[in-house]
């Protein structure tokens, strides 16, 4: 398993030596240019982790306007499809919602307006512990080595029990095919099929080359990213100083996005 | 055996024709479904599964529910059910079959469905759904042939059925767990969230199963020269009854210990099919319909005179599995997933290709049963003869 997954995502793969480390992602030539899937190619620069983690100061980001190129830089880079009509069908990966929606069972009586009334950014938690993994019947959804719950788009038969699984709805369908949809295609990363699921995935790709995520780098230093499990990193820093609360965690799925708020 | 299935007369090839029609028709508009993506049907972000599932889970009820005639005649050695067991099996394999097909019209991808095995996870409940679903199919197609053949030569059944036979059992039962175990084992679907949840289902299965072998019998004693006998349905009325009464008992424990402890995330889901909530109420009518419907059938069922009465037991037959159906398909992929885990509100109504595509699955079940009680039936009348 770990063998043939290792092939799937292959790590410092043989088309880096082809192409270099620029296109950090190559559409799998089978389904067409933009074929779906890919091989995750390492580059020197690769940042590490044992768990990848997130800190989110929502102090910094108090208006929907902070929130655009955040979410705008996620779904560009990623060839999120924005432009389905249908509310109830569409895709996101990173998008706002208002405390009561994120936080449901941290909802005082009477709260701080300014939290209450502030917009939150939402995104798959990384959870450490997924119950998506657990209920994917062909491990197209697993955990890599860094902690991040990733998506194999090309082993996913769409049975959609991940969704049912995940309990903060951070994995949307493909009901139809996306590219239509999709205001600019990226080529340096896989557009995706219809009948497959999909949902962030940390920008791993650009961890592969020693880059931040994208919403990291739009974020202007509101969002912090780091190892979970390294005393010295930015997230540690932030946690040891701060107060924060993640995400339903009574459940146990245990979130690596954190909020300051 | 198979001679038996095309000699028949025109009201038979009627039938067959038109399930042919429907089966076609159905098939037509999934490859549409093929073709377009699953944004044909009403599902959503939210309510990720719909009709699809919900019938899948029903039938998947309707098939462990034959059990209810195999286990008193092996185990018990309950002669007279001795007619009707096969009825029970070819129903089970009927069902199975409509279960699979359900899950495979579900599917976004579903070329790709034989990575369930290629890459087998034994950490997901589909994959022992897999593995117990086609378990379950192949013991009663195995059982059922040989056991019929048997009794049409005048012989006892071979020998090496018999631990076929007794695994069955236990397996019948295994399959509505595990299909339980699909939903009851998420973090966050408080409704799903119960260990109540597998027993529920079995009696609602129990109950669902037996009622309609019930009516099943009563239609071939009407139409053919072959009578399963009046004992055989009373004693499956008795099992309905039982089960019928465990199946809301269970549903009352899950209002009082929601109503009770006060939780909101566990009332939440149940207010929201009984009452509506924030404006939202479209499962109310259906929800009230399945209580009182099962309130009915039990009063039908529990009640000697219309239990003996087999005009108003078929009657009770009838309410039991409508309000079964609502209880367990609708209501319960309804409340698993409204409102969601961020307590928003996304109602779901299932489109027409979606319930056309499961007419068409309802259709390819009643060809499969149409032809195996035809068998069946055939072979009965070859005995008496
Ligand atoms: S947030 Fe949801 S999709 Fe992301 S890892 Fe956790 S359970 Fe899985
Ligand atoms: S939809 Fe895809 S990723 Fe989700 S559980 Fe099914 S196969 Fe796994
Ligand atoms: S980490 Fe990457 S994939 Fe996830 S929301 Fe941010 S930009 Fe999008």
């Amino acid at each position: 398993m770990e063998n043939s997954r290792r092939r799937f995502l292959q790590i410092a793969g043989v088309s880096a030596l082809g192409l270099g480390a620029t296109p950090v992602l190559n559409a799998f030539a089978a389904s067409g240019a933009q074929g779906s899937g890919y091989h995750l190619d390492r580059n020197e620069n690769a940042a590490t982790a044992k768990q990848w983690a997130m800190v989110i100061d929502t102090r910094k980001l108090s208006t929907p306007e902070s929130l655009r190129p955040i979410i705008n830089a996620c779904n560009t880079i990623h060839n999120v499809p924005t432009e389905i009509q249908n509310k109830n069908q569409e895709i996101k990966w990173i998008w706002e919602a208002p405390y009561h929606n994120a936080f449901t069972d941290e909802v005082q009586k009477f709260m701080d307006e300014s939290v209450e009334h502030r917009p939150f950014l939402l995104l798959c938690n990384q959870c450490e512990n997924p119950p998506c993994v657990r209920a994917c019947p062909t491990q197209a959804t697993f955990k890599n080595k860094e902690g991040i719950v990733m998506m194999d788009f090309h082993r996913c038969i769409g049975c959609r029990f991940c969704m049912a699984a995940c309990p903060f709805g951070a994995r949307s369908f493909n009901f139809r095919d996306p590219r239509p949809f999709i205001k600019k295609t990226n080529t340096e990363f896989p557009t995706r099929m219809k009948g497959v699921v999909e949902k962030c995935n940390f920008c791993a790709e650009r961890l592969a080359v020693g880059k931040k995520p994208a919403c990291v780098e739009a974020s202007g230093g509101a969002i912090a990213f780091g190892d979970l499990y390294d005393p010295n990193s930015d997230v540690r820093k932030l946690l040891k100083e701060n107060y924060t609360i993640r995400r339903k965690i009574t459940l146990g799925t245990e979130p690596s996005v954190y909020y300051i708020v | 055996m198979l001679e038996f299935a095309v000699k028949g007369n025109k009201w038979y090839w009627g039938w067959v024709i038109v399930l042919l029609g429907i089966i076609g028709a159905g098939f037509g508009i999934y490859l549409m479904q093929l073709q377009f993506g699953l944004g044909l049907t009403g599902l959503s972000r939210d309510v990720s599964w719909g009709f699809y599932i919900a019938n899948f889970t029903y039938l998947v009820g309707v098939a462990a529910g034959g059990v209810m005639v195999v286990l008193p005649y092996y185990l018990h050695n309950y002669k007279a059910y001795g007619r009707i067991t096969v009825l029970g099996e070819f129903l089970a394999i009927a069902a199975i079959i409509m279960c699979l097909l359900f899950i495979v019209v579900d599917l976004g991808q579903p070329m790709r469905m034989l990575n369930v095995l290629l890459y087998p996870s034994p950490n997901s409940m589909l994959f022992y759904d897999a593995i117990v679903l086609n378990g379950y199919l192949f013991l009663n197609l195995v059982i059922g042939w040989n056991v019929l053949e048997a009794e049409r030569n005048g012989v006892h059944y071979q020998s090496w059925l018999k631990p076929l036979i007794y695994i069955s059992i236990p397996w019948a039962v295994s399959i509505h767990t595990v299909t339980a175990y699909l939903y009851c084992g998420l973090p966050g679907r408080h409704y799903w969230l119960t260990a109540v949840l597998a027993p529920r289902f079995l009696s609602s299965a129990f109950a669902a199963g037996p009622a309609l072998l019930i009516l099943l019998c009563l239609f071939i004693r009407r139409f053919t020269h072959f009578d399963p006998g009046r004992e055989q349905i009373q004693t499956l009325a008795k099992t309905v009854a039982y089960a019928i009464c465990i199946n809301v008992f269970f549903f009352l424990c899950e209002v009082f210990v929601a109503f009770y402890s006060k939780i909101p995330g566990h009332m939440t889901h149940i207010q929201y099919l009984f009452s509506g909530l924030h404006g939202h109420g479209a499962m109310v009518p259906w929800m009230w319909a399945s209580m009182i419907l099962m309130i009915a059938g039990i009063v039908l069922t529990v009640t000697p005179a219309t239990r003996r009465n087999e005009a108003s037991l078929a009657i009770a037959c009838m309410v039991i599995i409508m309000g079964t159906w609502i209880d367990k398909a609708l209501g319960m992929i309804a409340g698993g997933f409204v409102p969601n885990p961020m307590h928003e509100f996304n109602e779901y109504v299932p489109s027409m290709p979606e319930m056309g595509i499961s007419l068409a699955v309802y259709a390819v079940g009643a060809l499969v049963l149409t032809l195996l009680y035809k068998m069946a039936v055939g072979v009965k009348e070859e005995v008496k003869a």
